[in-house]
């Protein structure tokens, strides 16, 4: 492979091509299915490996976009421009990653036109790992509001009882706040009269219309991220979609909110970055306390983990508006953590699931006699989502605290009790699911673990362990990028003062 | 040299051959039928579309530009690819006839003659360029296709729909005729750069924007954009589906470029005043169109409420008046023109062995039944909702970013809102087709369905590789005027 080779075109669109091959698979006998499974996880995994030598050639030392890639496409108007630095990077790993373990979860669970599945997740994946290593405006917007298509078909079609509702809300949801963004994008495209990311990001847009910028690229990515009172959708997208479809809500798709403020609004609109500060403590603060509470009240597994989703986003929201390197640190680490704890905790709601087809609290309890082994995964990933000191969820909630806490104390005091109410509802769910007798009739005779879900948990569980006591690896890409990033906002704030 | 011999210069005839090759091959083709009754009605409708190509193909390849009759019929690059737009609208409806006439039982060779006529009608339209010219352009499409709404006689639906659409279409031209009258007795001139000019020097005068209001009116209604729409969902539902396909392809791209050059051409010096006129009837258009399409249950009345919608957007680029705008109303209408042809072949071919039907609820389990099918109206409708990477994002980003660069933010933001509350009944049809439970499947679907049916999805799907050319190529459409 020669350097000049577009390694991220290649990774982009590898699992498109795989969705074309599939197409070709009559659907018809048990046999088909088996190979448009197995050909998706081929595909799936080739793009994992493939994504990993993006990691291996990343220069960790330098700021700047990599393997950047650029020809004409509209002229005048848009250009194809693909790059990744250490922003982006890692995200673009993390969609890879998860991919193969969605389909191994699917394997069993989904036995009605499988074929379409695949071919859904196969286009999911495509514009998820585009949105991340797009370098132009539109093509990032075009990624972004494109993800909508396959992701309302996942949930309306393989859903549960209200998928209807639960994917006419994500999807309105979701839109009403992309168009905004994208008439912002327009006006800064008349502004600045280029849509390319480098280019806007030394630009400097007069203060007053950063206010109006900025409030319009929040409001796509704060629906997106979710963050309170716009996080309505995510439980009931959730609850609806299948496990592999909340893998991918949570573990990527709420990222794309994230990596929006750190890829436009902090560095593009700096200004009025500072003066949303407190706004947005305020609505994380509210979203950690306030949907911390709401998850004690749950009484289905997937709407709790749904609810801790949207508080854990909240240190997310939190730590990037410290506008600190220890908070953007924190909040990138954060979200990687959480795609793959929250993830990780969707596939063991799935699990069950596939077992006992309810997701009520109550249905279950005492599983620690039937199921050792799960009761061990999910323990450890309780902990992680608890933010226990040794799992990956720590990290990030720790640097994101200390962030916040260089930048306003009250934010970090009120918080850090966010973090107790967490270990109240994460523990409570466990002692209700895992512990206690095993009374129910129905879980008498269910069985723990199969290899196939073995194979998807075990490495999640290692690598939440190993990058919970040694997360250099991802700081390491990070580093370069966020500081950047950060000196680049001290200094448009300083040349204003 | 005089008047007489200006008239006879031939070169300038040129520029009308493609009009020329379809009025004659119209009369002879109508004789052929008058004397070779009905069953030359298959050859007809092939002759027809070859009169079609052929048009086209001079049309692109031979006139060259420029201006004839005096100036009252012009040929920039603007009219050419509109004009081409026109003629693949009333081609494609010509083709998708052929199965569905014999079905429905008004196979006659009266209706392939009459689209050509109201093509030639919307031909003139496109490159009209006087007060007269438009008239004319206009009254012989509208003719033709009053004729085409009620070519299904022996059905009440399709008369009501003709009678419906002519005395409202009769209103209109009145109002339209009216309003060109003042225009004329306020600047002295029919011709549009005359009018052009006498605004640049003298400024407007209230008489004026009376005779522009109603002249507006009338082509409003051309297009069915809000308030003159009230015709277009009855009219849509009660044609035979091949002339509905018809009515929302070729005759709106042809108001529409009407529209443009009247109010770019003609009307420049008073921008101002036009443009609050534009901005209010988009506005109401788009709006109208997404919220009335919510409850509708028949799926033609659902797309004459989508197109109505969609000349709201359509108008929003003409509202800024600038060439980034005419861009995004020339590349709007293409993109609208295919995804139009390409769902209304899609609705032909909802056809159980019990008939034809047309309620939305009838595509349930369309996705289990028919996936191809269903795939391609999957991606229409997500395109018709303008969610990329289908070409109706193109379509409404190019409208919506000139709209930004004029200025008109309240009309893009208004644009975009109702852009989401569209997406509500796209999805609707969406749902219906994959989420709920299967029906009995329809009949295997026409050739010539299948052909359009392919093209239009792989137009939608594939934009964004041709976006560039195609833009490029529009662009210079739309330095026509600047």
């Amino acid at each position: 492979m020669t350097s000049d080779w577009p390694i991220l075109t290649t990774i982009t669109f590898a699992p498109l091509i795989g969705a074309m091959f599939l197409i070709l698979i009559p659907v018809d006998s048990e046999t088909a299915k088996r190979n448009v499974r197995n050909v998706t996880l081929f595909v799936t995994s080739f793009t994992f490996l493939l994504s990993l030598y993006i990691w291996l050639k990343f220069d960790n030392s330098s700021s700047d976009f990599q393997f950047v890639e650029r020809v004409g496409w509209i002229p005048g108007f848009m250009e194809y421009h693909m790059g990744v630095d250490g922003i982006s990077m890692l995200f673009v790993i993390l969609t890879t990653f998860l991919m193969p373990l969605c389909i191994l979860a699917s394997w069993k669970s989904i036995n009605t036109r499988v074929k379409e599945y695949m071919i859904a997740f196969l286009i999911l994946e495509t514009f998820m790992i585009g949105v991340f290593c797009a370098l132009d405006m539109m093509v990032f917007y075009i990624f972004f509001e494109a993800g909508l298509i396959p992701m309302f078909l996942i949930i309306g079609i393989w859903g549960g009882k209200r998928r209807v509702y639960a994917s006419f809300k994500f999807f309105l949801y979701t839109l009403i706040g992309s168009v905004l963004m994208l008439l912002a994008m327009m006006a800064m495209y008349w502004q600045a009269g280029t849509t390319s990311i480098p280019e806007l990001l030394v630009f400097d847009f007069p203060a007053e219309m950063q206010t109006w910028l900025w409030l319009a690229f929040f409001a796509s990515f704060a629906v997106k991220m979710p963050m309170w009172p716009v996080h309505t959708w995510l439980p009931d997208a959730h609850v609806e979609a299948p496990t592999a479809g909340s893998v991918i809500l949570a573990g990527v798709l709420l990222k794309m909110g994230g990596y929006g403020f750190l890829r436009f609004s902090i560095p593009m609109f700096p200004l009025a970055s500072m003066d949303f500060q407190n706004f947005v403590f305020i609505i994380s603060v509210i979203a950690i306390i306030y949907t911390s509470l709401v998850a004690l009240m749950q009484e289905d597994i997937k709407k709790l983990i749904a609810y801790s989703s949207v508080a854990h986003m909240g240190y997310v929201t939190m730590g990037i508006f410290a506008l600190n390197v220890n908070g953007i640190q924190g909040s990138i680490y954060q979200m990687l953590a959480h795609g793959l704890v929250s993830g990780a905790l969707f596939l063991c709601v799935g699990v069950i699931y596939d077992r006992m087809h309810t997701r009520e609290i109550s249905a279950y309890g005492g599983l620690v006699n039937r199921m050792p082994k799960f009761a061990v995964v999910f323990l450890i990933l309780t902990m992680a989502n608890v933010g226990l000191p040794g799992t990956a969820g720590f990290v990030g909630e720790f640097l994101t605290l200390l962030g916040a806490f260089q930048a306003n104390s009250w934010v970090a005091l009120f918080a850090t009790t966010g973090v107790i109410l967490s270990a109240g509802y994460a523990l409570w769910l466990y002692r209700r699911v895992v512990f206690g007798a095993l009374e129910k009739e129905s879980l008498k005779s269910i069985l723990d673990l199969s290899t196939r879900e073995k194979v998807i948990l075990y490495p999640l569980i290692v690598l939440i362990i190993f990058y919970g006591v040694y997360p250099m690896p991802v700081f390491d890409v990070t580093n370069a990028s966020v500081e950047a990033l950060v000196n680049n906002y001290q200094s448009a704030i300083a040349a204003v003062k | 040299m005089n008047a007489i011999t200006t008239l006879f210069d031939t070169p300038n005839l040129m520029l009308l051959g493609p009009e020329l090759i379809l009025v004659i091959g119209a009369m002879v083709l109508l004789m052929v039928g008058a004397y070779a009754g009905k069953g030359a009605t298959s050859l007809i409708t092939g002759l027809s579309i070859a009169l079609v190509v052929v048009a086209g193909v001079v049309l692109i390849w031979m006139t060259g530009t420029g201006e004839a009759m005096h100036g009252a019929f012009i040929l920039d690059p603007f009219a050419v690819f509109m004009k081409t737009l026109v003629l693949i609208g009333s081609g494609v409806a010509i083709a998708v006839s052929v199965t569905f006439a014999r079905i429905s039982g008004f196979e006659r060779f009266e209706y392939p003659i009459l689209v050509l006529l109201s093509t030639v009608g919307m031909m003139l339209m496109v490159s009209a360029n006087d007060l007269i010219t438009l008239y004319l352009g206009l009254e012989m499409q509208s003719l033709a296709l009053y004729v085409l709404a009620s070519i299904n006689r022996d059905s009440v639906r399709s008369s009501e729909a003709g009678l419906k659409y002519f005395v409202l279409g009769a209103l209109s031209s009145g109002m339209l005729l009216y309003g060109a009258s003042l225009i004329y007795g306020f600047t002295g001139h029919t011709d549009f750069a005359g009018i052009a000019q006498a605004l640049a020097g003298s400024g407007r005068s209230v008489g004026l924007i009376f005779g522009l209001v109603f002249l507006l009116a009338g082509l409003a209604f051309k297009i069915s954009a809000v308030p003159f729409h009230m015709w277009t969902p009855d009219v849509y539902e009660g044609s035979p589906t091949p002339i509905t396909a018809l009515f929302a392809g070729a005759p709106k791209i042809a108001a529409m470029a009407l529209l443009v050059r009247v109010v770019i051409g003609a009307f420049e010096p008073i921008t101002q005043d036009w443009q609050q006129i534009i901005v209010f009837i988009s506005i109401a258009s788009m709006a109208l169109g997404a919220f009335a399409a919510i409850g509708q249950t028949n799926i033609k009345r659902l797309m004459a409420y989508s197109s109505i919608g969609h000349m709201g957007f359509a108008l929003v680029g003409l509202a800024a008046g600038t060439e980034a705008g005419v861009n995004g109303v020339i590349i709007y209408m293409l993109i609208y023109l295919a995804m139009t042809l390409g769902t209304f072949a899609c609705i032909m071919a909802m056809r159980r062995r019990d008939g034809i039907t047309e309620e939305i609820s009838d595509l349930a389990g369309l996705g289990s039944s028919n996936p191809a099918l269903a795939t391609v109206l999957t991606i229409l409708m997500f395109s018709l909702a303008g969610i990329p990477p289908m070409a109706g994002f193109f379509g409404k980003y190019f409208v919506f970013v000139a709209a930004i660069e004029a200025d008109l933010i309240a009309l893009a933001v208004l644009g975009v809102l109702a852009s989401v509350v569209g997406a509500f009944y796209y999805l609707r049809v969406i749902k219906i087709i994959w989420f709920d439970e299967s029906e009995e499947s329809f009949v295997p679907m026409a050739g010539e369905l299948k052909l359009v049916v392919a093209a239009s999805g792989l137009f939608t799907v594939l934009y964004i590789f041709i976006a560039g050319p195609l833009s490029e190529a529009t662009s210079v459409a739309a330095a026509s005027f600047f």
